[in-house]
């Protein structure tokens, strides 16, 4: 009951909508059903929202340690969803005057939501991202130090790819002669990208593909059924 | 106290003595925002819109507005993009904190962007899919009364799959009985897999196989092309010495071994080109990051003449009267 039926629900789900695809009268179960996935992963974000309130919740009520950025979390997570939900601020859908606020953009210019996103989601994701490129830089600087072929073909490549969108790289090589057009760095770059990063690309997109396909196999045949955990929970 | 602390204790100082410093230099503005204000659904009866919304505008707007009518109101300061933007400058700068190493500030911008971004996502997944793709396909009528009023359906009872299967995924949250959100997370896989093995055969697989499939020797109306040729035995090569090293079914030695290794050659290049990529887009948002703390926040650059007005503007700004 517990291992079987999930089984069987995945099996099914899955074998329906590969031979739905060869099937003509079929060919929009496919799309129909990508609109219940959606509406899964939809409800997966409340689950995931549940959760973390769960957990932070019990953190601050046991006085954990770092309980105090939990209940930082837990305000700014019931700020968000409550403006979000509400619509704070939000007017009426302009084709629709005569509607209800609720009817209205919930992301729009002035709404509570748009200024919690626009002045706090916006600039901590960003700046965090961006802190990236600190931490890349010394870890270009490790991998330098392996001092071995495919080190330095790694980082030769990444340097002639900055080189070759900036002015400096442009310059650095722009006088070498017609007859050597193609080793100017722009050039290299272009080349490198056409050639090399599309064959690896190529390759690395096959694997995938094949593995994706052998692994879908192994789950809809039941070969592997490590999703379903251990059947103690 | 250490002497990290009591360095950092120093810049905060400076920092702040700088950023008092220059808000009671005079010209004030500093970190301000300002918006005009725009009539939303205008008609006949209502000229002048049913309601008003805002729009972000550049302070030169603001002064030139205020230079022609000083009792105007349609282009205004805004407090609240104004706290908005010396909001988003101090989580920059707690973000940016990390760099000295790990500390409270950066710790509590962490807890809020935790708590943001998991309810931003969730409102957006009601918003977005859940009212639209669930609720008005169940209660078109509903809906199309509270949120969506221009929802035209008929209540579809297909839907009622996807609420049962995602109230069993919530009872993942219930104290007893977890092991029945198991039913939905197997759906969700299976379709997953289904969907997934026939389009990436599809698109990924046959495609690329695809377009690998190229001439050799590449012959144009001037006759033998050599460099496109030796682009196209590259590439070919380059891609099938790629997956001789992925075939692991075979060992690795003699010339599949040469092959494998010319395939971890290829690879490097194209890891390194995603390794440049990635360093140009951080560095690119880091930019964009310092750029909103200079011109912005503290007004220090003007890169897209933002605060630029005419010279009568600037002769009233000056004297105080702007």
């Amino acid at each position: 009951m517990k291992r079987t039926i999930p089984f069987l629900i995945a099996s099914v789900a899955g074998f329906v909508l590969i031979i739905a695809y060869f099937v003509p009268f079929a060919e929009g179960w496919g799309e129909s059903v990508s609109i219940w996935f959606d509406v899964l992963a939809a409800i997966a974000f409340i689950l995931g929202g549940g959760n973390l309130l769960k957990n932070h919740l019990q953190k601050v009520s046991a006085r954990k340690p770092g309980w105090a950025y939990s209940a930082i979390t837990v305000a700014a997570f019931a700020l968000t969803l409550f403006a979000g939900l509400a619509k704070l601020g939000a007017t009426p859908n302009p084709q629709y005057p005569a509607s209800s606020a609720w009817s209205g953009a919930y992301r729009e210019t002035g709404t509570v939501f748009w200024w919690i996103y626009e002045y706090a989601f916006v600039p901590l994701t960003a700046t965090i991202f961006a802190l990236l490129a600190f931490y890349v830089a010394s870890a270009a600087f490790r991998a330098f130090r392996a001092r071995n072929t495919e080190a330095a073909l790694l980082l030769g490549t990444a340097f002639i790819i900055l080189l070759g969108r900036t002015f400096a790289g442009v310059y650095l090589t722009s006088w070498l002669p017609d007859s050597l057009y193609g080793l100017r760095i722009e050039n290299l770059s272009v080349d490198i990208m056409r050639v090399f990063v599309t064959a690896g690309n190529r390759a690395i997109m096959i694997g995938i593909a094949l593995g994706t396909a052998a692994v879908s196999l192994k789950i809809l045949l039941g070969v592997d059924r490590s999703y379903l955990g251990s059947g103690d929970e | 106290m250490q002497r990290s602390t009591m360095l950092w204790t120093l810049v905060m100082v400076v920092a702040a003595a700088f950023l008092i410093g220059r808000t009671l230099q005079g010209e004030g503005g500093r970190g301000s925002a300002y918006v005009r204000v725009v009539p939303r659904a205008v008609d006949e009866d209502h000229p002048e819109g049913r309601w008003q919304g805002v729009e972000r505008v550049d302070p030169a707007e603001y002064w030139r507005a205020q230079a022609a009518d000083p009792a105007q109101t349609a282009v205004r300061w805004s407090p609240a993009n104004t706290v908005g933007i010396w909001l988003a400058a101090l989580f920059t700068l707690a973000v940016l904190s990390f760099l000295a190493g790990d500390n409270p500030v950066y710790k509590v911008a962490e807890s809020i962007l935790v708590g943001v971004s998991a309810a931003y996502w969730m409102v957006v997944g009601f918003w977005e899919v859940l009212v639209p793709n669930l609720l008005g396909k169940l209660m078109p009528g509903v809906i199309q009364a509270w949120a969506l009023p221009g929802l035209e359906a008929e209540p579809d009872l297909s839907y009622l799959v996807p609420l049962t299967l995602g109230v069993l995924l919530l009872w993942r949250l219930a104290p007893r009985g977890a092991w029945i959100g198991r039913w939905p997370m197997a759906f969700i896989i299976g379709v997953f897999c289904g969907l997934r093995l026939v389009t990436y055969i599809h698109a990924d697989f046959l495609s690329q196989i695809r377009n690998s499939i190229v001439p050799l020797v590449v012959m144009n109306e001037r006759g033998f092309a050599f460099w496109d040729s030796v682009r196209n035995v590259l590439t070919v090569f380059g891609m099938l010495a790629c997956l001789v090293y992925f075939f692991f079914s075979i060992e690795h030695r003699g010339a599949v071994g040469k092959c494998a290794r010319a395939g971890i050659w290829v690879l490097m290049i194209t890891f390194g080109a995603a390794f440049g990529y990635t360093v140009m887009g951080r560095i690119a948002l880091l930019a964009i990051r310092l750029e909103f703390l200079f011109d912005d926040w503290l007004w220090l650059i003007d890169p897209n003449n933002r605060r630029v007005v005419d010279g009568a503007t600037a002769l009233l700004q000056s004297a105080g009267i702007l």
